[in-house]
């Protein structure tokens, strides 16, 4: 935070410095400020109607049970004070926030594998790196179609190979507990192709002179990757899990399509975003609004708290 | 500007009232051949898309002058667009409407009777009665589906187990069920498969066999907790408990009709929706049919569409004229032909019979003698995601079915309660 104020400090002042007199730059002053609206406005107002507008729509309707059609019905703040007792509403706060931990466990071996990917002299470096991000650019609906069929209990190669070797592999998307796990690998599997990308793009943000000083006084590989390569890729390391947090809390698609609406851990391993559909669904909209406005909240917490602590650990050069 | 704005809305209001007013006078006279309007058919089922063409075709020999404009949306989307539709009263004029969300439509007065000119004595009475509200009938019956076991010869006789008979009893069945299962463990083969996403293919079949019922005629109190509907249920457990059907896990990691047409399970209780896949399958020589093992009585749940004519319909007797067209036998033939649907229309099914080496009969027959309206209310959806929530721990046994029917009943109905507010 520190270091950017003094970049803003830096930078503004020169530019006060030429300043012509006085009227004459007040006008320029406004025409620019016209243009820049000028400029803006088509973005803005997109963003306005299909964002802001929408969000303040959700607020309202929090307050309001919400009839199939649209007429809706103002009952304060009944929606939340039925969501705070509400026992699914916390399971699936409970399971956002895990499936969101294992995420976060993909970005240490994003960053080893970057490192991997970096070395000089890598021989079919781009193939390996197409390879990686190739499922991120997937769509998600034909990704879970394949890992389906991977984790199928009865017909699955996975349980497959675990029968070779004497184990007795569980229906991995429709028991309890373990469901979640295997979505979120699937999840770690997605989100490390975009993770890579990002964080290669740090590593060749590195001074390769850093390197060649620690190799002249004797140092390991691994001990330039923990000595040089993580502290000076901290800024990647830090966007990259600030993305991944928000990525996290939404999870819906991947849950629908590996799961599905009927299977019997659904009710126990669903997350937030699949719990606001849930009520959708039957026709509960009030209800649906109020667990959007959670989202949004939960999802505001968690990166204030990320850009608290970023000080803490994160190295800007 | 404002002032161009308020006159167009002057006008606009003027003209919509003529509309209307001239509307009134139209609708008496449906029999007037040459009016003319232009009026919106919406329905979601693509492979229709045949029979639906043709039915516009002679509906127009017979009223040239109404261009009906057809509009297909996937049913995923159907009826979330349908409620939009609803809410700015720009529903379509004539739609088609299934049993789930009917009450919803006819409850909140966004549809019109059907006209005199339709006979309910054409179509099964169950459906007549799913397509009713408070004793008036707003939907036309469309086509129907009913449940009956589909079984694999050839697995039967590799066990060496005897087909089933007419009027065999849940016992039989599950005798059946379980002495295959023991056969063919080996190869990984199971007696029956239970499609439990949704009661109708098993377990609102099975209540109603036991004398019960899934909500009251009245649509008001959930029938879950009777002693009834506890042995339909429980009789579903039983046979996931000694391994005579695959549990839940392997049902939602691999549908009923893959486990079926795969040669992996050696019954199946489904809807007449299946024939289209199984009549192409590489099975489909070993296929025969069973009606519904009984119980107390013979059950099954019979469920169809409808076509329905919104009541904000700016055509109203155009709309209903389509309607009335649909609702004739020549419309049920051309469906039939297709190989589309089984249609509703009594006497009209024989070419659906004709299209599969198997016994489809069985289907008509369940339907004239044995069928019982789909449970439904004004937001089924509610009291749906709650049998889907809390039936499993049932079905698995990891809690005692009576505890659980108790437990869904209650929920059940506060839903309905809260629904009839």
């Amino acid at each position: 935070m520190t270091s950017s104020a003094v970049h803003e400090v830096g930078v503004a002042a020169p530019a006060a410095a030429p300043a012509p007199p006085a009227g004459r730059s007040k006008r320029r002053g406004r025409s620019d400020l016209g243009w820049a609206l000028v400029f803006v406005l088509p973005l803005f107002a997109g963003v306005a109607l299909f964002y802001l507008w929408p969000i303040v729509r959700n607020f309202w309707f929090s307050f309001t049970e919400w009839g199939p059609f649209g007429d809706s019905e103002w009952v304060g703040f009944d929606n939340y004070a039925e969501l705070i007792t509400d026992a699914t509403m916390g399971r699936a706060i409970l399971n956002t926030l895990g499936y969101t931990a294992i995420l976060l466990c993909g970005i240490p071996l994003a960053v080893y594998f970057a490192s991997l990917l970096n070395r000089p002299g890598l021989r079919f470096a781009s193939v390996f790196r197409a390879a990686f991000f190739l499922p991120y650019v997937a769509m998600p609906a034909a990704i879970s179609m394949v890992w389906r069929i991977i984790y199928n209990g009865d017909f699955g190669i996975l349980n497959y190979m675990l029968s070779l070797i004497g184990i007795d592999g569980p229906s991995w998307l429709s028991t309890e507990g373990v469901a979640l796990v295997a979505v979120a690998l699937v999840g770690v599997w997605i989100s490390l192709g975009f993770n890579l990308i990002i964080l290669s793009a740090g590593m060749k943000g590195i001074p390769v002179e850093l390197y060649e000083a620690a190799s002249l006084d004797g140092a390991t590989r691994w001990k330039q990757f923990t000595t040089i390569t993580v502290p000076l890729l901290t800024p990647s390391i830090f966007f990259v899990s600030v993305m991944t947090v928000i990525s996290g809390f939404q999870l819906f698609d991947l849950l629908y399509a590996l799961m599905g609406t009927t299977n019997p851990a659904i009710d126990k391993t669903q997350s937030v975003v699949y719990y606001f559909f849930t009520n959708i669904k039957t026709g509960d909209n009030g209800y649906a609004a109020a667990i959007g406005v959670v989202i949004l909240l939960l999802v505001g917490i968690f990166t204030v708290l990320q850009f608290r602590l970023q000080k803490k650990w994160v190295t800007y050069v | 500007m404002r002032r161009t704005a308020l006159l167009a809305g002057v006008a606009a209001t003027a003209l919509l009232l003529t509309a209307c007013s001239s509307n009134d006078g139209g609708s008496t006279s449906t029999a007037d051949k040459d009016m003319t309007a232009e009026i919106s058919y919406a329905y979601w089922d693509a492979t229709q898309e045949k029979a639906i063409d043709q039915i516009i075709e002679e509906f127009n020999e017979e009223y040239p002058n109404i261009t009906v404009k057809t509009d297909v949306t996937p049913y995923s989307e159907f009826f979330g667009k349908l409620q939009t539709q609803a809410s700015s009263d720009t529903l379509p004029d004539v739609f088609w409407m299934n049993g789930p969300n009917f009450q919803l439509y006819a409850s909140n007065d966004k549809l019109e009777p059907v006209t005199d000119a339709v006979d309910p004595a054409n179509y099964p009475q169950a459906l007549n009665d799913l397509y009713s509200f408070d004793g008036t009938q707003y939907g036309v019956p469309k086509d129907y589906d009913t449940v009956a076991v589909f079984y694999n010869k050839a697995l039967f006789d590799q066990a060496g187990v005897e087909y089933p008979t007419e009027g065999w009893t849940w016992d039989e069945f599950h005798e059946k069920a379980k002495a295959i299962s023991d056969a063919l463990k080996a190869d990984g083969v199971y007696g029956t498969v239970n499609g439990l996403a949704g009661g109708q293919e098993m377990y609102y079949n099975t209540i109603l066999q036991a004398g019960g019922e899934v909500i009251s005629a009245d649509s008001t109190t959930s029938g879950y907790d009777s002693p009834e509907a506890i042995a339909g249920l429980q009789f579903v457990a039983d046979l996931i408990a000694d391994g005579s059907a695959p549990t839940l896990q392997q049902l939602s990691d691999t549908p009923q009709n893959v486990w079926f047409v795969n040669g992996k399970s050696a019954m199946f209780w489904s809807g007449t929706w299946s024939n289209a896949e199984l009549r192409e399958s590489a099975i489909v020589d070993d296929i025969e049919v069973a009606p519904l093992p009984k119980d107390e009585r013979e059950a099954t749940v019979i469920h169809g569409l409808a076509n329905v004519v919104a009541k904000s319909s700016k055509n109203k007797a155009a709309a209903q004229a389509f309607q009335n067209f649909l609702a004739s036998d020549r419309a049920a033939v051309i469906q039939a032909e297709a190989g589309a649907a089984l249609p509703a229309f009594n006497g009209t099914q024989e070419a659906f019979v004709a299209s599969a080496p198997y016994n489809l009969q069985v289907f008509l027959d369940e339907a004239e003698n044995s069928s019982f309206p789909y449970p439904v209310s004004k937001n089924t959806a509610a009291w749906n995601q709650l049998e889907n929530e809390l039936l499993p721990a049932a079905f698995s046994g990891e809690r005692p079915v009576a505890e659980v029917a108790k437990e869904l009943a209650e929920k059940m109905n506060e839903a309905l309660a809260e629904e009839n507010e």
